[in-house]
């Protein structure tokens, strides 16, 4: 059994059709390339892991139970998180707040009043979330917006990681790193895939996909063209078959 | 010369960040406190104190609502219509329809919540933007205020309705109680509570509230609803102290209800700000007004002495802000 099973699955926007029958597999402990030119369909096939678009057609099987119908709500109860490329960071609030947003411990206040945020213990676990993650911020009480690129990424894998997720969609994690940065973000990842969680890598940075993934999927025009292991492949055969030019 | 300012004002807002107030205004506030006693002899006393919060009280009330709207990157510019709207539907409750006292409560703090659900409505729901929906209500609750009054203050109101305004329980008059309470209770739910986790978080990123599963729709609603309770219960507050319902009460209170939320650090653009530091704002704007008053300085000087304030405290709020990314 795979964490992740994707079958036929099929997307059209009104005429367009997006998705053609898509199928893959993901295992757990692995982190898995996704490669494609721009509208190759990375995002929209990724939205129906998630649970944000509804497949028309085919099955997304997790951890061995059909989720094709479920909402994006409850297949992230089930451990399906996607990290966003535009991080979903709300930068005026502290380092914190921001690994518990919309997801806020509370307590009674004085023993009496419900509803209490408990900023005790989001400091408390939010700490040990950033220690375990050996991320380098200079305080969790700093606003993110404070940050540099590279620690609000840390910040938001941080988030993702909060509520043990099993499979974690990363879109274009690196894109605006510094080269030092991009490192310690793909090591992230490496310590993550040997948690046992499944890693799905989006990215058009062929040298962070080689270093850190060991299995490449290159979607083109709606199906996917090569699934590569990346001992047996090159960058320059990947290259051919995102931009089509592979015999 | 802003490093100067910059890092004293630093270890002093590290020190109030618990209370969720900026140091400058703080500051501000200090300072005419201090200039005011020594050109004043009367000004620093307990009746001019209490004379300062009971002027106060009534835009304090409705800068409540206009810094948890400001807050999600939002604005209501009905807060001062809604605030005679409000006055006009309570007085009519007694006077109109000879109903008991707990109604005229009931309708004034039920136009408001009303007025601002509909706004809410309007801004989640049909995704009207903010500014113009609540200008619009900002016409519609006047007009109906002055169609439900025939255009007259309604007067003659029951006593329990006046204690709220006129009584002095323990010397103090009613509306800096209800000023005060509300206030606290507004500060734990802003600063304490997951609705007001999730404001800031809307005013600050609208996406990463959405992404991390906050229902926006739902808390906008929300947020412009207790909005217009709060005219609601500003509008109350007005009529009790006037004896009258009054179809142009609260004009241009909105303005200068933002303008203190502004001034006690709330960022217009969303996402930052504090109930006691909106009460830090509309005292600092109270003790210009009275100050000048003391002093014997005509009306209209005020006027620009509130607008100086209000960019002065921009201004250092931005020396502050400017060693940050933000």
């Amino acid at each position: 059994m795979s964490l992740l099973e994707l079958e036929g699955v099929e997307k059209a926007f009104g005429p367009v059709q997006v998705l053609r029958g898509i199928t893959l597999k993901v295992e757990a402990g692995e982190v898995v390339g996704l490669l494609g030119d721009n509208g190759a369909g990375k995002s929209t096939l990724m939205k129906t892991v998630t649970g944000v678009y509804a497949a028309d057609r085919g099955v997304v099987r997790f951890a061995g139970e059909d989720v094709t119908l479920l909402p994006p709500g409850e297949r992230r109860r089930r451990g399906i998180e996607m990290i966003y490329q535009d991080l979903a960071l709300a930068p005026q609030q502290d380092v914190a707040n921001n690994i518990f947003l919309g997801r806020e411990p509370t307590r009674r206040l004085w023993g009496l009043l419900p509803g209490h945020v408990d900023k005790a213990r989001i400091d408390r676990e939010a700490q040990a979330m950033v220690d375990r993650l050996g991320v380098r911020v200079p305080s969790i009480h700093i606003p993110v917006g404070m940050l540099s690129g590279g620690q609000q990424q840390t910040i938001a894998i941080a988030r993702a990681l909060t509520f043990a997720p099993r499979l974690v969609i990363m879109d274009e994690p690196t894109a605006a790193l510094a080269v030092r940065e991009v490192n310690s973000v793909l090591a992230l990842i490496e310590r993550m895939a040997a948690d046992g969680i499944g890693v799905i890598l989006i990215s058009h940075r062929l040298n962070d996909v080689f270093q850190a993934c060991s299995r490449m999927v290159v979607l083109q025009r709606g199906t996917v063209a090569a699934d590569l292991r990346r001992e047996e492949t090159s960058m320059a055969e990947v290259v051919s078959y995102i931009v089509g030019a592979h015999a | 010369m802003t490093a100067v300012i910059r890092a004293p004002l630093g270890a002093l807002n590290r020190a109030l960040g618990r209370a969720h107030v900026r140091a400058e205004s703080l500051l501000v506030l200090v300072a005419l406190v201090v200039v005011l006693s020594i050109l004043s002899p009367v000004f620093l006393s307990l009746s001019n104190f209490f004379n300062i919060l009971l002027a106060t009280a009534t835009v304090g009330i409705l800068a409540i609502g206009a810094t948890f709207v400001i807050c999600a990157a939002g604005i209501d510019l009905s807060l001062g219509s809604v605030l005679g709207l409000s006055s006009v539907t309570g007085a009519a409750m007694s006077a109109y329809l000879g109903l008991p006292w707990p109604f005229v409560i009931l309708g004034a703090l039920a136009a408001g919540a009303a007025a601002g659900f509909v706004n809410g409505l309007t801004v989640a729901v049909a995704r009207v933007p903010a500014f113009i929906v609540t200008l619009g209500m900002m016409g519609i609750a006047r007009g109906l205020a002055l169609i439900i009054s025939g255009g007259q203050g309604i007067y003659g109101m029951p006593p329990e309705i006046l204690f709220l305004g006129q009584a002095r329980p323990f010397g103090v008059p009613t509306p800096i109680f209800i000023l005060i309470g509300t206030a606290l209770i507004a500060h734990w739910v802003l600063a304490h509570t997951r609705f007001g986790h999730h404001t800031l978080a809307l005013g600050d990123n609208e996406a990463a509230a959405r992404a991390t599963g906050i229902d926006v729709r739902r808390l906008r609603l929300m947020l412009y609803t207790l909005s217009g309770l709060m005219a609601g219960l500003a509008g109350l507050v007005f009529t009790a102290r006037v004896n009258t319902g009054d179809p142009t009460a609260g004009l241009t209170y909105e303005l200068l209800a933002i303008t203190a939320a502004i001034i006690g650090g709330t960022n217009l653009f969303g996402g930052r700000g504090s109930i006691l530091g909106t009460m830090v704002g509309a005292l600092i704007m109270g003790v210009v007004q009275n100050g000048l008053n003391l002093l014997a300085v005509q009306a209209y000087w005020q006027q620009m002495a509130i607008g100086t304030v209000l960019v002065a405290a921009v201004w250092l709020d931005q020396i502050r802000q400017r060693g940050r990314v933000l």
